[in-house]
């Protein structure tokens, strides 16, 4: 290979995130540099073992026994704890609930992130410190936008006092109270915190939309719906790929606001699997019910996830 | 195109308005710690009279300066170990064509897909039996386990785009690998280091539930877990639950706002790919 050519191999693979090697390169590298140790990877490996994959895999295999956390005695059990969750209401509740609360941040936060990117990537000369003011939410303690949210939505907080001062009296609620509501206002605390993530994100995708393209395709007569749909989408397929990954996995896993805010209630209205998880294993003293429930999410992580990727992957989205 | 026009102007200003609405409840937040406890104007209303009662009633009932000596003990540690082993690990990964380097990738990637739910309640009984619980150190193992598949995504993905040139060059010259990874790999990957910086300590300060666990009934609890056992004693008194919130938040905002730039870039440059 001639140095101009490994020059442009240099410079693809610097523009391309993460570009696979192709075959020459591969053989040219192995030759070239020799191998770097095998052992380099042991420090890593050894606390992902110790902390990820063993614990999990113990996991797996406590959800298939009556081991309640403490006693020496754990007995097989097979697919038990799984029918318990199928008849237990609260159980197939808290699926539910968290299927839901995943679905509604993922389209909502992506859909006004995605907004607010498009806003904020233009002329105007607030840009910069709109920027810096969206992310704020996304930087502060989970635990902390609960607490705030929580008293923004109490039946005389903030949120219906503005609603009152606009003459909207009839939209006042008691958004945690109303175990109709609560769910939602519980996503709306989230989206509120991580659009401003889900932007800064898109941003970094709008940065790669070529300018004179778009310029063309206005001079051609596109419209902005069809240069959004034909000139800016393609380039944000990798943005928009990994966003709704993170948006996916983290609905998915919702739990420090849900805790803080209704810690499930009221009753059993916004009980998520993660809520449940932690209340069968370290109140109710049923471990192995609480593990089965996290082997259920950790399918349903693992499915969703994949077929995100599967669906948005084969439309260039990793390219 | 690049003219300052009319549509520009009301784009605008939909979006100061938009920017305005996102950052009332921060300025709700910070107002009412600043208020009187029998003040009864509207959470709204700028305030009048301040006091700082709030946040030194707060810090010395939370017990606040402990728990954020804890926090960052914790914080500083772990990202040290996470950003020193992803790396090295990663090196390989992104370099070494052998087939045991593949599925070694694909097994650290197995990690993303696991919610640590799974994990927890076994590696709780694990830390308890090590004698680890209460103590700030069984955190700071946790992360650097937990957070190491997505720091060695980062990590392959950024090590793989560097042009082997500089490699070739240090070994001519006689640099065995670890030499390499130190002189060569490391300085050139500094972009990415940034970002997984700042991932995993927003991670680590704000993560909640495992410190709720591994810490509780001790006396050294981190500033979210301190937070939670505050609030549920104060629970109707908002003006000192916000000034504590306010102190909690404070070192990553100050952090945030100081370096705001590099934050975004570095957290979007790791991300986008």
């Amino acid at each position: 290979m001639s140095s101009a050519e490994r020059q442009s191999v240099a410079v693809a693979e610097a523009a391309a995130p993460v570009p696979p090697l192709d075959r020459r390169t591969r053989k040219f590298t192995a030759r070239r540099i020799g191998t770097v140790p095998w052992w380099f990877v042991v420090p890593a490996l050894v606390f992902f073992l110790f902390v990820v994959l063993w614990p999990s895999v113990q996991g797996a295999a406590y959800a298939f026994t009556n081991w309640d956390g403490l006693s020496a005695t754990k007995d097989f059990v097979g697919l038990a704890q799984f029918e318990r969750l199928l008849k237990d209401p609260g159980g197939v509740g808290a699926v539910v609930h968290t299927l839901l609360i995943a679905f509604a941040i993922t389209v909502v936060q992506n859909l006004i992130g995605l907004l607010l990117a498009l806003g904020v990537h233009s002329k105007i000369k607030s840009r910069n410190i709109l920027r810096v003011a969206l992310f704020t939410p996304a930087v502060i303690t989970p635990v902390a936008t609960g607490y705030l949210w929580k008293y923004l939505m109490t039946p005389d907080g903030a949120i219906n006092q503005i609603l009152g001062f606009f003459g909207l009296g009839a939209l006042q609620h008691d958004w945690l109270g109303d175990a109709d509501i609560a769910l939602w206002s519980i996503v709306a605390t989230v989206v509120w915190q991580f659009a401003g993530y889900s932007m800064v994100i898109f941003l970094a995708g709008l940065q790669g939309v070529p300018e004179d393209v778009l310029e063309a395709s206005r001079i051609d007569g596109a419209g902005p719906f069809r240069r959004f749909w034909y000139v800016v989408r393609p380039e944000l397929a990798p943005a928009i790929t990994i966003n709704l990954m993170l948006s996916i996995i983290g609905g998915l896993k919702l739990f420090d606001q849900v805790w803080v805010m209704t810690s499930g209630g009221p009753g059993t209205s916004t009980d998520t699997m993660s809520t449940l998880i932690y209340k069968n294993a370290f109140q109710f003293g049923d471990f192995s019910y609480g593990i089965a429930m996290a082997l259920v999410l950790t399918a349903f992580v693992a499915i969703l996830s994949t077929a995100q990727y599967k669906l948005l992957g084969k439309q260039g989205g990793t390219k | 195109m690049n003219r300052y026009t009319w549509r520009t102007f009301i784009l605008e200003a939909v979006m100061v308005l938009v920017g305005v609405l996102f950052f009332l409840p921060v300025y709700i937040l910070v107002n009412l710690a600043l208020k009187t406890p029998d003040d009864q104007s509207s959470p709204l209303a700028p305030v009048t009279n301040i006091t700082f009662q709030n946040f030194s009633d707060a810090w010395s009932q939370a017990n606040l300066g402990q728990a954020l000596l804890t926090s960052a003990f914790v914080t500083v540690f772990s990202v040290l170990i996470i950003v020193a082993i992803s790396a090295l690990a990663a090196y390989p990964l992104a370099r070494v064509t052998k087939r045991w380097s593949k599925w070694l990738f694909f097994v650290f990637m197995l990690g993303l897909l696991l919610p640590f739910q799974l994990a927890l309640i076994p590696l709780y009984t694990t830390i308890r039996d090590l004698g680890l619980l209460g103590n700030p150190i069984s955190l700071v193992l946790y992360y650097a386990g937990l957070q190491v598949p997505f720091s060695v995504f980062l990590y392959t993905g950024f090590i793989r785009a560097v042009p082997l040139d500089y490699e070739e060059a240090a070994a001519i010259d006689g640099a065995g690998p670890l030499r390499s990874f130190f002189s060569v790999i490391f300085p050139l990957v500094r972009p990415i280091t940034g970002t997984v910086i700042i991932l995993n300590v927003l991670h680590v300060w704000n993560d909640f539930l495992t410190p709720l666990l591994y810490l509780s009934g001790s006396n050294q609890q981190t500033v979210p877990v301190a937070l939670f056992s505050f609030v549920s004693q104060y629970v109707s008194q908002w003006n000192l639950v916000f000034a504590g919130l306010v102190i909690t938040i404070a070192p990553i905002l100050i952090a945030y706002f100081a370096m705001q730039n590099t934050i975004i870039k570095g957290f979007a440059s790791g991300l986008k790919g």
